[in-house]
């Protein structure tokens, strides 16, 4: 399929804004003159106040690919979208795209707020640039697909932003592209609505090229074939490997984000916490499915009988990824002395390859009241040949599968 | 499978570059041409949205649509009969000849002002989605038409009123007034690309349609002694909108040589206005707040 011409061709693509309002307003004066004039053309030189917001950006997308957009905010993201859409024009580059292009950057764009939503579904429909006939065979499946049922007659402006959402995006769904363009839009709906439009969307992928933008890395992982790191306008980091990508773009962001936070309640103290494993800059390399020991040392306020102690494994993303809790491993500690030192030895790190943050948590097992929060006290790589998907990889048995002839 | 045959299928391309759309002007063209059929659809589907949006939302629906003309009309036939003005003879009576002129005003004022004010409302769905930008000019168009049309019923009944007789010829009116619509849609269409940038244009244009309207032979009938004839060479609403009466009440053009060089003039900075539109409106669009 890759012998085919690519759906979306981008090439070197630049594009300036402008930090000021007045200059900027005066620069599109400018430009506006140099384009009737016919004078237009490719222009590297920033002018005062300017900025790339876009610089030098190029990548390909056939047929059943889906480029992930990933960066932090401002870094360029929905500007690459706008400039796809042929919003706006570049100033340096060139894009191609062949086919038919939608984007669903705006759901319900056109939405009269006044209007019934079936009147709505035409007037969204017509803007998305399709007629009457074609959304007349598609209707029953949009109202069926946007679950909005008995409301379809009600004005719109009276929709929550959910119904809003999910009305919109049956119709931009339903509707036949070549090329289609995702920004961050589907957070409004709940999981149900959401995970239903995932599953459109992977349909759609098949039959298309996609360009999304999303913050979420899951969604990125889960519909994209390739991905782009954008940052201050450049593409940073770019590759086929999905999950290899999203760990680059936490390895490069998350640190800075991501600060130690330590709470002692109660005239309670952490003396020392610290892993037992040879440390490299201020990262503990584990090797895959290894254990770690955790040594520790805290005073604790006697007044406490009982304690919980309890481990949290985060990703970059602060998705919590494992957790370790004496009171589950049925392992009481009693509080007596006041002190509490030792090691501690948790088994089996088969996470994914990449970095992991550990927090680690004390409370009173009458109360659940935390004594004290020690947040992402220590950071962990885990080294791998290999790189999944998933935060855990389990270990299976495989001796008695066989390989028949 | 699909795959392959959709391959097969030559795809239409689009390319976005840096270079200005004059150098390509072929290209232009055909695409200028595209968009306008393409835009059609979508266009009445607008108008539809907004005419019934705004009726749904008023109790007084279509009456609006009466007052300003009868109101501004009123004005003049009281000053005109106190003798605190003084018109001089017209061909038909002096409140109908009131009446009608300020219908055709308006409409020309409507024509003028609706490019800017459905881009600036439509500012969202422009910076979002790609759609012929065609469309929304096209749409503003036939709420005028629209406007029109409702317009037309008054002038009806003050005709009937008045008993001036209404004939075949008086059907000639119609071209004119399209055509008064497009010369308001033209000046309109060439001040939009600023009027998005800066809201100067907005505040200027009502000053100057204001004054505008008393250097218009709207509520009186066009000068013809010398200082004041020139008013009709520079203003070149006012052929327009005396023709387009002349044809209603007499059948007739008084004055045609200047009404068809304005009318040929007219088409060609109608075009020029639509190029100035659709090469301006990307690089505004990333320029103005939405």
């Amino acid at each position: 399929m890759n012998n085919n011409k690519p759906l979306i061709k981008a090439e070197n693509i630049s594009k300036k804004f402008c930090k000021s309002l007045k200059r900027s307003l005066w620069y599109g004066i400018k430009d506006s003159c140099s384009e009737l004039s016919g004078q237009r053309k490719s222009n590297h030189k920033l002018r005062k106040n300017e900025f790339w917001a876009l610089d030098d950006i190029s990548f390909e997308l056939h047929r059943g690919e889906c480029l992930g957009l990933i960066g932090r905010n401002g870094a360029g993201k929905s500007t690459l979208l706008k400039l796809l859409n042929g919003l706006i024009k570049p100033d340096v580059g060139q894009i191609e795209i062949r086919g038919r292009i939608n984007a669903l950057i705006e759901l319900g764009a056109g939405f009269n707020p006044i209007l019934s939503g079936y009147e709505n579904i035409y007037i969204n429909g017509a803007v998305l640039g399709f007629n009457k006939k074609s959304i007349d065979k598609k209707i029953d499946s949009i109202i069926e697909f946007s679950e909005i049922g008995e409301f379809l007659e009600m004005p719109v402006q009276n929709y929550s932003s959910g119904m809003y959402v999910r009305l919109g995006f049956a119709i931009a769904a339903h509707l036949q592209q070549d090329v289609l363009l995702i920004d961050e839009i589907l957070a409004v709906g709940d999981i149900g609505f959401r995970s239903k439009c995932y599953n459109a969307i992977h349909e759609i992928r098949k039959n298309t090229a996609v360009v999304f933008v999303s913050h979420s890395m899951n969604l990125i992982n889960r519909i994209c074939t390739k991905v782009a790191t954008l940052e201050r306008g450049k593409n940073v980091y770019s590759s086929s490997n999905v999950p290899a990508a999203i760990q680059h773009y936490y390895d490069l962001f998350s640190q800075e984000s991501n600060k130690p936070n330590r709470i002692e309640n109660y005239d309670s103290k952490i003396n020392f916490r610290e892993l037992k494993a040879p440390k490299y800059k201020n990262l503990y390399e584990i090797e895959f499915g290894a254990d770690i020991t955790i040594e520790i040392d805290a005073h604790i306020n006697p007044c406490f009988k009982n304690i919980e102690l309890n481990f949290t494994f985060l990703s970059h993303g602060m998705d919590i990824v494992a957790q370790c809790n004496s009171h589950n491993n049925g392992i009481p500690i009693n509080n007596s002395t006041g002190h509490i030192t030792g090691e501690i030895t948790i088994k089996n790190i088969n996470f994914n390859k990449g970095n992991y943050f550990i927090s680690m948590s004390i409370v009173d097992s009458e109360t659940n009241n935390i004594i004290i929060w020690d947040h992402l006290f220590t950071q962990i790589k885990i080294a791998a040949s290999f790189y999944g998907g998933a935060f855990t990889q389990l270990v299976g048995d495989w001796s008695k599968l066989k390989n028949n002839e | 499978m699909t795959n392959e045959t959709k391959e097969n299928k030559t795809l239409p391309t689009v390319i976005y570059s840096p270079a200005s759309g004059l150098r390509s002007p072929k290209v232009m063209a055909q695409q200028m041409w595209r968009d306008l059929i393409d835009s059609r659809e979508l266009a009445w589907r607008l108008t539809i949205r907004d005419i019934s949006a705004q009726y749904r939302q008023s109790l007084m629906g279509i009456l609006w649509a009466f007052f300003p003309p009868i109101a501004t009309a009123l004005i003049f036939i009281v000053l005109n009969n106190r003798k605190i003005i003084n018109i001089g003879e017209t061909d038909i009576p002096y409140p109908a000849f009131a009446m009608f002129g300020t219908v055709l005003w308006q409409i020309f004022i409507e024509s003028l002002n609706s490019p800017l004010k459905v881009v600036t409302k439509s500012k969202k769905m422009i910076s979002k989605i790609n759609f012929p930008r065609e469309a929304l000019i096209l749409s503003a168009f036939e709420q005028t038409l629209f406007s029109l049309f409702i317009k037309l019923l008054i002038l009806i009944a003050v005709f009937i009123f008045f008993q001036i007789p209404i004939t075949w010829y008086t059907l000639l009116c119609l071209p004119a007034i399209l055509i008064l619509m497009l010369l308001g849609l033209t000046f309109g269409l060439l001040l939009t690309p600023a009027g998005i940038l800066y809201t100067d244009i907005t505040q200027g244009l009502t000053i100057i349609t204001g004054l505008w309207f008393f250097i218009t032979p709207v509520v009186y009938p066009p000068p013809t002694s010398f200082p004041f004839s020139l008013l009709t060479i520079i203003n070149p609403v006012g052929p327009i909108l005396t023709g387009a009466r002349d044809l209603a009440c007499k059948g007739v053009l008084n004055n045609p040589i200047p009404f068809f060089i304005i009318t040929f003039l007219m088409f060609v900075f109608l075009i020029i206005a639509w190029i100035i539109y659709k090469l301006t409106l990307p690089i505004l669009i990333e320029r103005m707040n939405t």
